[in-house]
């Protein structure tokens, strides 16, 4: 008794402290994964997510049956190996230069532009695409005119350039804030490490390779376990916002696939669309921890 | 002064060996290379929205604004759903950001105590949430259940613990707050709720601008909750409102009856989605020169211990 007075009874304020937040997120985060069962039942509007009947695997085994379904996995997938492969290197890459970049008045000058992209919204980001290569009005379309004297055939109209879009679209919008995190990183590397190497006479390009980009190696494979943890979440906001008819078949993604199935088509299929979004969750999930152990095997890093 | 100024560059300039120069050579084409991709588009759509709808229409704007006029700006402000929309989106990032820099501080304050029982218990709950969820149908049909869809709540609660936030501002407590303080605090007979305030709360400025900024970028720019839980047009923000103008091309003509206003507003159209992309943008840009000292150090921070 007198311990557990010692431990909890007299902290009682700060187990107060926190009494809003965990009811916020068992109300906000909990709830909604139990409301996830509904993927195994039949929904019912007036039986609600405890007494609509159950149906067992019926949904996942209509989900893997749907003609369009591979078609969505692999748009998914395309997209989501595409995005990492071509936007993960590429920060660690620009944080080595500018690191290495010994003016420091253009470094900072840099930096800046650089992070504008990402405080500007997918809507706006979006919506400035489509401006920007409109083939008549906009700056890339004029630039197209008059060098090659022809207008420029209109990119969005296009279902396979639309990964392509996509994903450099994206890049475009989180290279330079992507890159501070292994700025930081490289900001804590010892200056002696430095100096001892350029009395040994190695380069700058030289001392990037072996002294600066081995030191952030810890923090690129934790930001690689988590960027593979998040791998099958395509923006739905961006693949929503530049979705057209003329592209569909190559930008329909599971989210977008969700929130059709629930929301627009009709008389909402919450059951199925719940389904396709846990199926989405659990390859997530599934991906994360695989990674996670992976890389607490080959470089001993890991998140848990 | 400008002559130890030249002799310094010059030592400088001595100091680079010749595959640097080449290497610092390359670096910079590269960074100029970049820097053109980064900062054309922004300055085409600033230099386009302050240009005359003839000029656009024709291509004549290449980097500067060409024919100046404001006439697209004043387009964007007499549109009623623009001005509306405007509101709604500066209510719930206000709102939003309060509610989310609240929720993040009374939970970060008791998981940086490192006395406090089941601490690791209650940070696996709270992280758990970022990497499961229930999916978007679950989270509507409770919102729905909840009988605050179609209002300001539905956008500004459901959201309202960043996990990812609450991480970083408890780093920042753990790391940058002397655990010397409260133990002289506790003896000086300070409750763990006084030391929240009267502490805790004014050492934590830093990190409450990283939250700020963080939560108010994601309040303005954020488009997937009003989707899914707002169908009231009265209560639609910015982003909402953008995607019909811009991507969808819905420029409301019905109020424009004479013919000739009509060519002039088709003209007008990607001079005032130019200027509704400036307008939509710059107040979260303008925010960000202040903020910007603190939001490299709350990434390192943050990025100590994920």
């Amino acid at each position: 008794m007198n311990k557990f007075r010692k431990n909890y009874l007299s902290k009682w304020q700060l187990y107060l402290f926190l009494l809003i937040p965990v009811v916020h997120v068992l109300i906000f985060a909990y709830y909604p994964m139990l409301g996830a069962q509904i993927a195994f039942r039949r929904y019912d509007l007036l039986a609600g997510i405890w007494y609509s009947p159950w149906v067992g695997w019926a949904n996942f085994e209509r989900l893997f049956n749907l003609p369009i379904f591979t078609q969505i996995l692999s748009n998914t997938l395309l997209l989501a190996f595409y995005s990492l492969i071509a936007g993960f290197p590429l920060p660690i890459i620009l944080a080595l230069l500018l690191n290495a970049f010994p003016f420091l008045r253009l470094k900072k000058t840099f930096q800046t532009v650089s992070y504008m992209p990402h405080f500007i919204s997918i809507a706006v980001v979006v919506g400035m695409t489509m401006q920007l290569f409109s083939p008549r009005v906009g700056g890339v379309g004029n630039l197209y005119f008059m060098l090659t004297g022809e207008l420029m055939p209109n990119i969005f109209a296009s279902a396979n350039l639309f990964p392509h879009i996509f994903v450099w679209q994206q890049v475009w919008q989180t290279l330079g804030w992507s890159s501070i995190i292994y700025i930081a990183a490289l900001s804590s590397v010892d200056p002696e490490l430095h100096e001892a190497a350029q009395l040994d006479g190695a380069s700058r390009f030289k001392r990037v390779l072996h002294i600066d980009y081995p030191s952030i190696l810890p923090t690129v494979v934790i930001m690689l376990v988590l960027a593979a943890g998040q791998i099958m979440n395509v923006s739905f906001d961006r693949a929503f916002l530049m979705q057209n008819p003329l592209n569909i078949a190559r930008s329909e993604v599971i989210s977008t696939y969700v929130y059709k199935v629930g929301m627009v088509f009709g008389i909402g299929d919450f059951s199925f669309a719940t389904a396709i979004g846990l199926f989405n969750s659990v390859i997530n999930f599934t991906l994360l921890a695989f990674v996670n152990v992976l890389s607490g095997k080959i470089s001993g890093t890991r998140l848990w | 002064m400008t002559k130890v100024k030249s002799i310094d560059i010059k030592a400088k300039k001595i100091k680079y060996s010749s595959s640097d120069k080449i290497f610092y050579g390359i670096t910079g084409i590269l960074l100029c290379l970049l820097f053109v991709i980064f900062a054309y588009p922004l300055i085409y759509v600033v230099s386009a929205s302050f240009s005359s709808g003839a000029a656009v229409s024709a291509g004549l704007v290449v980097l500067w604004p060409v024919d100046f006029s404001l006439e697209g700006y004043s387009h964007v402000f007499a549109h009623h759903l623009i001005l509306s929309a405007y509101w709604n989106t500066i209510r719930y990032t206000v709102v939003g950001t309060l509610i989310n820099i609240a929720l993040v501080m009374i939970t970060a304050y008791p998981l940086s105590r490192a006395d406090l029982k089941g601490r690791n218990f209650l940070m696996l709950f709270f992280v758990f949430t970022m990497l499961f969820s229930g999916g978007m149908i679950p989270w509507f049909l409770l919102i729905r259940d909840l009988g605050i869809l179609n209002s300001m709540w539905a956008i500004v609660l459901p959201g309202g613990l960043p996990i990812f936030l609450m991480i970083i501002a408890r780093t920042f407590i753990q790391s940058s707050i002397p655990h010397e303080l409260l133990e002289s605090a506790q003896i000086d007979g300070c409750s763990d709720a006084r030391y929240f305030f009267s502490c805790l709360l004014p050492l934590s400025k830093a990190v409450i601008a990283v939250i700020t900024l963080f939560a108010a970028v994601g309040h303005w720019n954020s488009f997937f909750p009003a989707l899914m839980l707002l169908t009231d047009r009265g209560l639609m923000p910015l982003q909402i409102i953008l995607r019909e103008i811009l991507i969808l091309n819905q420029i409301d003509m019905s109020m424009v009856t004479d013919p000739e206003a009509v060519i002039a507003m088709l003209q007008m159209a990607d001079v005032i989605r130019y200027a509704l992309i400036v307008v939509a943008t710059a107040p979260i840009l303008m925010i960000y020169p202040f903020a910007q000292k603190y939001f490299v150090k709350g990434v390192m921070v943050g990025s100590l211990k994920g």
